[in-house]
């Protein structure tokens, strides 16, 4: 589909399929203060229902670079496309239909704690739907049954009508997913979906990100400082230091030497 | 146990400033109370006359039940109607102030408005409203109202600007229009606070409302002063036990009220 963008550390390219939702994202820049990038040319492409995992060490970029590709946070210079559409110079309406297409989960998953959980899941239609019906509740019946097929595969049927302040973090961020996919994306991006979960959960959540892909035919892009969880579920990892890309390829190929550039050090590999 | 040849320091520091400025404070009451002319006897004299006052009030005289019930409903629909009408107006004012969710030339006009508001205290309002448009209750009314806004609405642009912007981007990563953020992001963190508000300011305009009638702005303070003018001390002593009353019904009925949304 997109031309591929040439990586500085390696040839491998990850086994994804070619769908036609797709991220492109062109030397983009950012300075939160002038002349100081936090992100220097970042060029990446993910198409297809591939996963890739952004890691790197705290305060790399990583999080800037998903909010970006929103537009949560404005980027200085370069271009990001979604599904062909350049969305750096959308404003207004225009912008707010082009996030409908970009799903996101959060680090602290970001529920309205005093809403129900189907409020929470319906939050993903707002962008499709007209404020008073949203002050009224007045969803279309589509948008609730496909709410509740999505509480059925995250498994928290019963938990429609629970307040999301009743939830483990677990079920929380399982609340964040099935949000993100009500959007219907065409991509959906996660920021450090497992920091705040313990690891059973953490493979959990990860593995329920797998399989919104595939179900959904779409690419997911997520952030996560856990190397080995990286590694297992990533179909691509993408390293960054110091809001650049030094590593792109797939998971077999990121060495310890690869790492060492990443993070810095050597003792923490030991 | 090694250091004890160490000299540590003290573990709380002593702060001379402070306690020179509570040395003045307390310096400064005293010497207020010297110029204003307080004495023990002076005070000792109002003891007694408050002591026949008060005997003069009991029994207290519940004759004029009619007038009583009257004027005391008028009150209560001021406080009422002006509630109303003030929370309304807060709720955009209040959202215009909030500085976290509003731009810098929102937010200084609506604090300034909100300021004014709070500036004077009823009474003000009161003798302003009664010349603006005569005695009565429209007077009182209009003086509620925008002694409403100068609380509630500070009180909501506080409480918006104490929640969670968490969900609010969440709302807008999706492409919520700004209004629907409201709605599932915003009101839903602060609806709580809100009716805690403004139960609370039914409750300050309930006893407000009793006393702007004193300056001719309706409701049941005109009585009162007009009974006091009178010396008819058990008159007073029967509208002054029918204030507590209604007081402490409102009192209960926003307990409930609050129950309702937890």
């Amino acid at each position: 589909m997109h031309k591929e963008t040439e990586s500085s550390t390696t040839a491998r390219r990850p086994a994804c399929s070619a769908g036609d939702k797709s991220l492109v994202v062109e030397n983009l820049r950012k300075e939160y203060t002038r002349g100081k990038p936090v992100l220097k040319n970042i060029s990446l492409t993910v198409a297809g229902q591939c996963t890739t995992a952004i890691i790197g060490p705290s305060g790399t970029g990583k999080s800037t670079l998903l909010r970006c590709i929103n537009r949560l946070i404005e980027p200085t210079s370069g271009r990001i496309l979604v599904s062909g559409q350049d969305i750096c110079a959308l404003r207004g309406a225009n912008l707010r239909a082009a996030r409908r297409r970009i799903g996101m989960v959060f680090q602290e998953y970001n529920l309205v704690e005093r809403l129900s959980v189907m409020e929470n899941v319906l939050c993903g239609r707002l962008g499709y739907i007209s404020p008073w019906r949203a002050w009224l509740r007045k969803f279309p019946q589509e948008d609730i049954d496909r709410a509740y097929d999505l509480l059925d595969m995250v498994g928290l049927t019963e938990f429609a009508r629970a307040r999301a302040d009743e939830l483990s973090g677990g079920q929380r961020q399982r609340v964040g997913i099935a949000r993100a996919v009500m959007q219907q994306p065409h991509i959906l991006l996660a920021d450090e979906p497992t920091s705040s979960l313990d690891p059973k959960t953490s493979v959990e959540i990860m593995e329920l990100l797998r399989e919104v892909a595939a179900v959904n035919d779409i690419p997911v892009l997520v952030n996560i400082h856990d190397v080995s969880l990286g590694r297992r579920f990533a179909d691509r990892v993408v390293g960054m230091s110091k809001g650049e890309v030094v590593f792109d390829g797939v998971p077999g190929d990121l060495t310890d030497a690869h790492l060492k550039l990443i993070y810095g050090g050597e003792d923490w590999l030991a | 146990m090694s250091s004890a040849t160490v000299a540590r320091p003290a573990p709380f520091a002593v702060n001379w400033w402070s306690r020179l400025g509570y040395l003045l404070a307390v310096l400064y009451c005293l010497y207020a109370l010297s110029i204003l002319d307080i004495s023990w006897d002076r005070l000792l004299a109002g003891l007694d006359n408050g002591a026949r006052f008060l005997g003069a009030m009991f029994p207290p005289e519940f004759k004029r039940w009619k007038l009583l019930i009257d004027n005391l409903l008028e009150s209560l629909q001021i406080a009422l109607i002006s509630s109303l009408f003030g929370v309304l107006v807060s709720l955009p004012v209040g959202l215009a102030a909030s500085r976290n969710l509003m731009p810098d030339w929102l937010t200084w006009p609506a604090r300034a408005f909100i300021a004014v508001c709070r500036s004077f205290h009823p009474v003000i309002f009161a003798i302003l409203f009664v010349k603006a448009v005569g005695f009565g209750p429209l007077a009182g009314i209009l003086t509620l109202i925008f002694a409403s806004i100068g609380f509630v609405a500070k009180l909501f642009a506080e409480a918006i600007e104490e929640i969670s912007l968490k969900p609010v981007e969440a709302a807008r990563a999706a492409g919520a229009p700004f209004l629907s953020v409201l709605a599932f992001a915003v009101l839903p963190q602060v609806l709580n606070r809100f009716i805690g508000f403004s139960t609370y300011q039914v409750d300050s305009n309930l006893r407000n409302s009793t006393m702007i009638g004193i300056v001719g702005a309706g409701g049941i303070g005109g009585t009162l002063a007009a009974a006091f003018q009178r010396f008819d001390y058990s008159f007073v002593c029967a509208i002054l036990l029918a204030i507590i009353a209604l007081i402490m019904v409102s009192e209960y009925v926003a307990v409930r009220v609050k129950g309702v949304f937890q």
